[in-house]
């Protein structure tokens, strides 16, 4: 099913196709949007609607930039965690849950130990891991498809992790009278727990704009490296382009399997503490009903950056700027979930979006493969998935 | 007691119309994960749909005309996954995922449009969906679900249609050389799936409050019913059982607190905790002779025999 490019022009002109798929699916996603705010309201669509998300954070600058960046830390990190399970041919469908389980690590090794912002990172990383590698345990041991148990496992975390912080309102890290966890930056007890910004939030006028951003890029540097030039990461990836043939090359594809899942669940656990050390917000453990919207959005910016390690810090920039343009919305006109909106109709696209790729290609590159007689077909379906559950 | 049997039919019949939505659509080769997201649509536009009938129509009219639009709603909305995955042979999850999220922020923004407040709660009247027997008040959806039960039952194995579907979920290959068309069977397994999701998210949503939030959507009830479909075993009859078992927890979340088990203490975080808990080790148990249709998940396509 799978054939991979070999040659390095082959590999370009893969990449070339898939940044052009994206941004058909952005396009078309956009157009739609722009209907939305027509329909709902006409005289308003160009001015107060359209041009206020393609702005996003660029409508109050320098604040609006600042708090794009803060959102796109975590959401990096939550796209890594679905694009490398998708290379290593997994769903990681249960990002909103590791998430949780690492913004209490977080939390935690912040408000009770008190440690340093990286003890408490590397915590929310291992809880998230620990979240991951069960969905992983149960496809190794029991096939049973990880889409199904991660979707279990999300609701199962949100609840465990509400009933550890809230305590009926009792709970040492909860704070009463705002209906939160302990703001960190309110008390300087804290202090050693936050994200260092060496001059970011002065810059960008906010109060949790940090350096977590280059974190999450150098681990999607990292993740790269690791998925395209180590010998773990190719034994991954081979588990998860055929099982069978993997465990013939002498793979033990169970460890594989829960491996994945756990460094997929470890990335997601980590923006969560990117998130929550850097006191972008508190968590609020009385919603019981919807789960944190990052891991969601991850599947969406893993989509649109055809799971590329370094395509996912492009497209979560894109996918919070839009969602933070908006918010900038006047509420007087038009909801703020627009962005939502458009987001959902451009990952839905993406579902699809291997035709575009096939359009794309034999439309650009028709020409060079009639020169080369032994070019191989336009590159399938990156990832696959087949098995019972 | 009776408190704890009314939660249960309330909540189970929802389940387990969901359920048996996925069943038709897994049965044909499809898996459904968007349920979660057809429940909202169904929900919001039948939700809509009472709000706007005009008070003086009879109660019999009102509940049909807004079950007809919820489960209309339902299979306009499936069609956008029957389109990704049948025609454009698109992954099936990561398209049911994307129809998740959208019909969330679909259903917030047309909530916000149609409400006074501009919030994205609604409210309206509950009164035409209610009826009691003997103190036990009950819902609509309680008898309509039975019917729907027993219905389905009858279509999947009593009928050429339901022996086609099947065989549609379980060779396709096979199906197509004895001359059914796999695509049109596929789509009516997600065109059913889309009517019974959406009946469902209305059974949700409509019995036991006036006003909804649209901001929470359906609280993860569509992948609860996916789990009941799973343990269930593909099964009308099975799945029934099933979702009154994962009925029973949801229900003492709720009223724990004015029973006995209130002595415990136990915080509705934990039973909101059981029937997912409850659901994975029965997975584990199960998992081993599955009964899943054997083609679900797989794109059909006409040249690979």
């Amino acid at each position: 099913m799978n054939k991979k490019k070999l040659s390095r022009g082959g590999s370009l002109q893969s990449s070339v196709t898939s940044v052009l798929a994206a941004l058909l699916c952005i396009l078309i996603g956009l157009l739609v949007g722009f209907l939305v705010l027509v329909a709902i309201n006409p005289a308003h669509a160009w001015d107060d609607g359209f041009v206020r998300i393609i702005k996003g954070g660029f409508h109050d600058a320098p604040y609006g930039v600042g708090k794009e960046l803060a959102n796109a830390a975590p959401l990096i990190m939550t796209g890594l965690s679905v694009a490398f399970a998708f290379k290593t041919g997994l769903f990681n469908i249960g990002a909103a849950g590791q998430y949780t389980l690492g913004a209490y690590g977080a939390l935690y090794c912040a408000i009770m130990l008190k440690l340093p912002w990286f003890v408490c990172l590397l915590a929310a990383a291992v809880l998230g891991g620990l979240w991951g590698a069960i969905p992983g345990f149960f496809k190794a041991y029991f096939n049973i498809n990880e889409v199904i148990t991660s979707i279990m496992f999300n609701w199962i975390g949100l609840y465990l992790v509400n009933e550890l912080i809230y305590q009926n309102g009792t709970g040492p890290m909860y704070d009463v009278r705002n209906t939160r966890t302990l703001n960190l930056s309110k008390n300087a007890d804290f202090a050693q727990s936050l994200i260092p910004d060496f001059g970011l939030n002065k810059l960008f006028q906010t109060n949790s704009t940090t350096i977590a951003i280059f974190l999450a890029a150098a681990v999607a540097v990292l993740i790269w490296v690791v998925l395209n030039k180590t010998t773990f990461g190719y034994e991954l990836k081979a588990v998860g382009l055929n099982k069978n043939a993997a465990r013939y090359a002498g793979i033990n594809e169970k460890k594989n399997i829960i491996l994945s899942m756990a460094i997929a669940g470890a990335l997601a656990g980590f923006g969560a503490g990117l998130f929550y050390l850097s006191n972008v917000s508190q968590w609020n453990p009385l919603n019981s009903t919807s789960l944190p919207g990052m891991g969601f959005n991850g599947i969406s910016v893993a989509l649109l950056a055809s799971s590329n390690p370094i395509g996912t810090v492009f497209s979560a920039l894109f996918i919070s700027h839009i969602s933070v343009g908006g918010s900038f919305l006047s509420t007087k006109f038009y909801p703020t979930e627009i962005s939502d909106l458009i987001s959902g109709i451009i990952i839905y696209l993406c579902a699809f979006s291997m035709l575009f790729r096939g359009k794309i290609q034999s439309l650009l590159f028709r020409n060079a493969e009639k020169t080369n007689v032994n070019a191989e077909p336009a590159p399938a379906a990156e990832k696959t998935k087949k098995e019972g559950k | 007691m009776l408190l704890l049997i009314k939660y249960t039919l309330l909540y189970g019949i929802v389940l387990m119309l969901v359920a048996l939505g996925g069943m038709f659509s897994e049965h044909s080769g499809i898996i459904n994960i968007a349920l979660e997201g057809i429940m909202v649509i169904g929900g919001v536009a039948g939700v809509l749909t009472l709000t706007m009938l005009p008070a003086s129509l009879s109660p019999f009219l009102v509940v049909l005309i807004s079950i007809l639009v919820a489960a209309l709603a339902g299979v306009i909305y499936s069609l956008l996954l029957a389109f990704a995955s049948i025609n454009l042979k698109a992954d099936q999850t990561i398209g049911g995922t994307a129809l998740n999220l959208l019909a969330t922020a679909i259903a917030v923004v047309i909530s916000k449009y149609f409400s006074e407040s501009g919030s994205a709660k609604l409210n309206y009247s509950n009164k035409p969906f209610l009826f009691s027997i003997g103190g036990l008040e009950l819902s609509v959806f309680v008898p309509l679900g039975l019917i729907l039960l027993v219905v389905s039952y009858i279509v999947l194995y009593k009928t050429r249609f339901g022996l086609r579907l099947r065989a549609c979920g379980e060779h396709p290959q096979a199906a197509d050389s004895v001359g059914i068309n796999v695509y049109k069977m596929r789509y009516a397994g997600v065109i059913l799936s889309g009517a019974l999701g959406a009946i469902g998210g209305l059974a949700y949503i409509v019995p036991p409050v006036q006003t909804w939030n649209f901001e929470v959507g359906v609280a993860g009830a569509g992948f609860l019913a996916l789990a009941v479909m799973i343990f269930g075993q593909w099964k009308p009859f099975h799945i029934f059982g099933a979702a009154m078992f994962f009925a029973v927890f949801k229900s003492l979340a709720n009223i724990a607190d004015s029973t006995f088990l209130a002595q415990l203490h136990w915080s509705s975080n934990i039973y909101n905790m059981m029937p997912f808990v409850a659901s994975m080790v029965i997975l584990a148990f199960t998992s081993k002779n599955s009964m899943a249709p054997k083609a679900e998940g797989i794109p059909y396509d006409k040249g690979s025999r």
